[in-house]
């Protein structure tokens, strides 16, 4: 787990006045003007649990790579604390400091950082030979992991033979081959070509699927925040404006900034199911009978209605017409016309998923839970709701 | 103007060495004892070795380094002074210039690694050797003779004190343009000082500090032949000695061998820095 409590940093030979005046709460600007420092991050805190992945997104000149190399301390910060497994790297000395580089966290870096004078075999061993790990195990270790990103054959090739999606596999297989617990990614897929970078994105979800690494991801790129962040954290002038998971930052920005942000998302990618249903307020139950189901359709202008057993599990859906006809012929139990031939979803499920099914299905989609209980329902209406920005619920209520 | 008196640089300099003539005088024997045993042998090496032998192994250096036309060109030119009777000079000379071009690189590289690494040596290093580099070569030989005596060593010494800056300068630029990202890379992969240095800064400095290098060899030559006037023999000798008894031909014979050594030299060095890089990566 990493614990970031209150971290700052100012670029400067004279950080005491600007700290001194940043607790005040005196903007950038003004600290900028009174003492000539310059101020990179402002008490950023937040916790990174083991296993998941955390983006750090803003845009260039946020303060979000000075944040993240105040981690494993390439650039020092001025004050704070940043508590891994319970030790506070800041106060570490600088053979500890090493011992973490080594073991504990390793980089990806914007540019790959690969050395051109070495081939991918020995770029990848490279984190391993500083540890002093013989040769032969280090080695074999890294054809391992040049074989799960891919890159089996290329081990003899130099960098410079390697297209940029390829350098920046070397560069995440160097990173993996210590195979420390975090893993520091500093715009790793910016530089790539746009259908490269989702290949790469699509890598890195299957490979932490895998791998469990706790990562902290930075990006300007917010759908790649929203795609692969279990909880993201936006950043504007060195300061984190909010941070989320991906479903509360499209759907519930804290600031106009954020919402500005949010606004030309591909929201497909990040809403859920879950984010978008309606509950399902109008349901059956097999014994109430046609008539209270006709009444209940009528009322709220349904074509259809959901039915479900006494413990919420959804067992079909019946239409207004086999529903009148039950009823013209005198029989109580719905048993009979209850249709099972509706599509489902659960609420993990991505909108961009369901977006196909939506467009021919006549019938809401109904999310279910893992028991099969009625979770709630998706309408066309919630879901263009939601991917043009306002909320699911707000269509029904 | 005229009330000041005159500052006696003169007189101060003459002190200062008459100073470290009589402190250091003893281990700067030592050191020039050692050094001449050194050169001698290297000069004892060269001269007895049969000289098709150096030819060969001097063009195949050239062939693998530098390609077919230098190649070719080698074999002519060493051909040439082997014909005129200057080999065994030539062979001092190149002696004296493998002995200065190795201390050049001894002492300067570690120079250029501490300018790159800490900034005061930096600013203390440069104006000494733009100092070394502009003082007239003529005045430093004098010095030279009261410490290490007349002959090779002295003549070596000052050839290093001339040739040494271009190593140490190219050192220290090339660590410093190593990509801020590599050395990003280094450190967050917990490299030591040294790891850093052996396995990241050195080797992309290589073709930088090569260039420096090569610029060492150059100016060593041209320095060896000057020393002559010391005492240092060797085709610069030969030059000094004509140029007293206005022997215009053995003069330009011997001229003639220091500008193809020089060529050869040059063109051999030159393509160190490439020519590694461009065979592996095919």
């Amino acid at each position: 787990m990493i614990e970031v409590k209150n971290l700052t940093k100012i670029y400067g030979h004279n950080t005491e006045a600007a700290l001194e005046m940043l607790k005040k709460g005196a903007s950038n600007q003004e600290i900028k003007d009174k003492t000539k420092q310059v101020v990179g991050v402002r008490n950023a805190s937040f916790t990174v649990e083991n296993g998941e992945t955390f983006v750090i997104m803003g845009l260039s000149g946020s303060g979000k790579s000075t944040l993240l190399r105040c981690i494993n301390r390439l650039i020092k910060a001025s004050a704070g604390q940043i508590i891994i497994d319970g030790v506070d790297v800041l106060s570490m000395s600088p053979k500890e400091l090493e011992e973490l580089r080594k073991r504990k966290m390793s980089m990806v870096f914007q540019r790959f950082a690969l050395l051109p004078h070495r081939n991918i075999l020995d770029n990848v061993a490279y984190g391993l030979e500083v540890q002093g790990v013989k040769k032969e195990a280090r080695q074999a270790k890294a054809r391992e992991v040049i074989q799960m990103v891919g890159l089996s054959g290329w081990e003899e090739s130099y960098p410079e033979n390697l297209s940029g999606g390829m350098q920046q596999r070397v560069g995440i297989a160097r990173a993996l081959a210590t195979d420390p617990d975090i893993l520091l990614m500093d715009e790793p897929f910016s530089a790539l070509d746009p259908l490269i970078r989702q290949d790469m994105q699509e890598e890195l979800i299957n490979i932490q699927e895998k791998l469990q690494k706790t990562i902290i991801f930075i990006t300007h790129d917010l759908d790649e925040a929203l795609k692969i962040g279990d909880h993201i954290a936006l950043m504007k002038d060195g300061e984190i404006v909010q941070i989320g998971s991906p479903e509360d930052i499209l759907l519930s920005p804290a600031s106009d900034y954020v919402a500005r942000f949010v606004e030309n998302v591909n929201r497909s990618l990040a809403l859920t199911a879950a984010s978008v249903m309606i509950r399902p307020r109008y349901v059956v139950h097999p014994k109430d009978g046609p008539r209270t189901a006709l009444n209940f359709m009528e009322k709220h202008g349904l074509s259809t209605l959901f039915v479900l057993d006494r413990f919420g599990k959804l067992r079909g859906y019946i239409s207004a017409e086999d529903a009148s006809e039950l009823a013209s012929r005198g029989i109580k139990d719905l048993a009979d016309i209850i249709q099972d031939d509706m599509p489902t979803a659960n609420p993990e499920t991505p909108l961009a998923d369901l977006l196909d099914v939506m467009a021919y299905t006549k019938v809401p989609i109904a999310v279910i839970d893992e028991e099969g209980r009625l979770q709630g329902t998706l309408v066309r209406g919630s879901v263009i709701a939601g991917l043009a920005g306002g909320r699911g619920e707000s269509i029904n209520g | 103007m005229d009330r000041i008196p005159r500052i006696p640089l003169a007189e101060w300099t003459d002190t200062f060495i008459v100073y470290l003539q009589n402190n250091f005088g003893s281990s700067t024997q030592a050191f020039a004892d050692g050094l001449e045993g050194f050169i001698k042998g290297l000069q004892g090496i060269l001269i007895e070795a049969p000289a098709e032998l150096i030819i060969i192994v001097l063009v195949l250096l050239a062939w693998r380094l530098a390609g077919k036309k230098v190649a070719v060109f080698t074999m002519l030119g060493l051909f040439f002074i082997y014909n005129l009777g200057l080999w065994a000079v030539t062979m001092e000379t190149i002696a004296m210039v493998i002995s200065a071009v190795l201390l050049c690189m001894l002492i300067g590289i570690p120079l250029g690694i501490l300018g790159a690494k800490s900034q005061t040596a930096h600013r203390i290093i440069m104006p000494i050797l733009d100092f070394m580099q502009t003082l007239p070569a003529f005045v430093y030989l004098l010095p030279a003779i009261p410490f290490f005596g007349l002959g090779v060593v002295p003549g070596v010494i000052t050839t290093i004190i001339f040739a040494m800056p271009p190593v140490i300068r190219l050192t220290d630029l090339g660590l410093k343009q190593v990509p801020e990202e590599l050395i990003e890379l280094g450190k967050s992969f917990g490299s030591t000082f040294w790891q850093m240095l052996v396995k990241i800064e050195l080797p992309l400095a290589r073709s930088t500090m090569l260039a420096g290098i090569n610029q060492c060899i150059m100016l060593s030559l041209s320095m060896v032949v000057i020393a002559s006037m010391i005492g240092a023999k060797g085709l610069g000798g030969i030059v000094w000695r004509a140029i007293q008894t206005l022997n215009m031909g053995a003069g330009f014979e011997a001229g003639v061998a220091i500008v193809i050594i020089a060529i050869i030299l040059d063109r051999i060095t030159q393509n160190l820095g490439s020519s590694k890089k461009g065979k592996e990566s095919i």
